[in-house]
């Protein structure tokens, strides 16, 4: 019963939350009606009893994707007026285009012919805890893809950096090339000059 | 009771919704970020409501997966929007074909 009310409180915050994302005027208001949709997502995920996706979608999604994505509306100095004046045209259609893909979806999932996981059967029972199983899996069957995503995340940060690096005009960065190539020939030369003569540099 | 349905139906609303927010706001890249980020998140639910109602946790395996691709996903894609900022001043996309050579 409680599990009841829950499931449906969270699904109708998420749902309106998306909702609102599109529809509001205001990007900064966009990214937080976001954060709120993934808390519920979080919460949704929490009842199925995978609590570990659950936590991972705040802490990563939350606490890092959606304050980048807030930091970056928050700098960037957006005209909102002249970007939403696409909106009225195309909403029209774009209801209509939506209204019919999400029958097309519900109609596929509502096929009778599922097999037994659409019948109605309660959750099993999870026999150990979820992070217990996510671990036994993911370093012996899914070790490559592991380190695989270890890998994205670095090209991932790489690509951020080198995209968006500026120069500083008045550092005096060493160039370190320069230092190794340096000779001792080149960074001395002996030169006699006769008495009472000078030293021409 | 909760059947695996419900969260189905949740998971369609939310993708439904995503493409929605795509086909409104076209000319507003940071909107259109946030559309995906939601279509993401409805194939997350997707996954661990299967996960849970067929009780393998290879859903969960490929849902964090997913969460990885998609955090390192929406970096790369502020950080192309910041460097076009810069250049343009504005985010509107519609111009961008005008970058050709």
């Amino acid at each position: 019963m409680i599990a009841l009310t829950a499931f449906y409180l969270f699904a109708t915050v998420t749902i309106a939350s998306a909702v609102l994302v599109i529809f509001a005027r205001n990007p900064v208001h966009s990214v937080l009606w976001l954060i709120l949709a993934f808390f519920n997502a979080a919460g949704l995920m929490l009842i199925a009893g995978a609590e570990f996706i659950a936590l991972l979608l705040v802490i990563v999604y939350v606490g890092a994707v959606a304050v980048l994505f807030l930091f970056v509306v928050m700098m960037l100095d957006i005209d909102f007026a002249e970007l939403r004046s696409g909106f009225t045209k195309n909403l029209p259609f774009g209801i209509l285009i939506a209204l019919v893909l999400l029958a097309e979806v519900i109609f596929a999932e509502s096929a009778h012919q599922e097999g037994p996981a659409l019948s109605g059967a309660p959750v099993p029972e999870a026999t150990q805890p979820n992070i217990v199983a996510l671990g036994q899996v993911l370093y012996s069957r899914f070790l490559y893809p592991f380190e695989i995503a270890g890998l994205i995340l670095l090209v991932a940060m790489i690509g951020s950096i080198v995209l968006t690096h500026r120069k500083r005009g008045d550092l005096r960065t060493p160039k370190v090339d320069r230092q190794v190539k340096r000779r001792p020939e080149d960074a001395v030369k002996l030169s006699r000059p006769g008495v009472g003569e000078g030293v021409k540099i | 009771m909760i059947t695996l349905g419900h969260y189905l139906t949740v998971g369609a609303i939310l993708f439904v919704l995503g493409v929605l927010g795509i086909f409104i706001n076209r000319r507003n890249v940071i909107l259109i970020l946030m559309a995906i980020e939601l279509i993401l998140l409805a194939v997350n639910i997707n996954l661990v409501a299967f996960s849970a109602f067929l009780g393998d946790i290879v859903g969960q395996i490929m849902a964090m997966f997913v969460l990885t691709v998609a955090a390192a996903e929406a970096a790369i894609g502020l950080a192309i929007l910041v460097i076009f900022f810069r250049r343009r001043g504005s985010i509107a996309v519609d111009d961008v074909n005008r970058m050709h050579g």
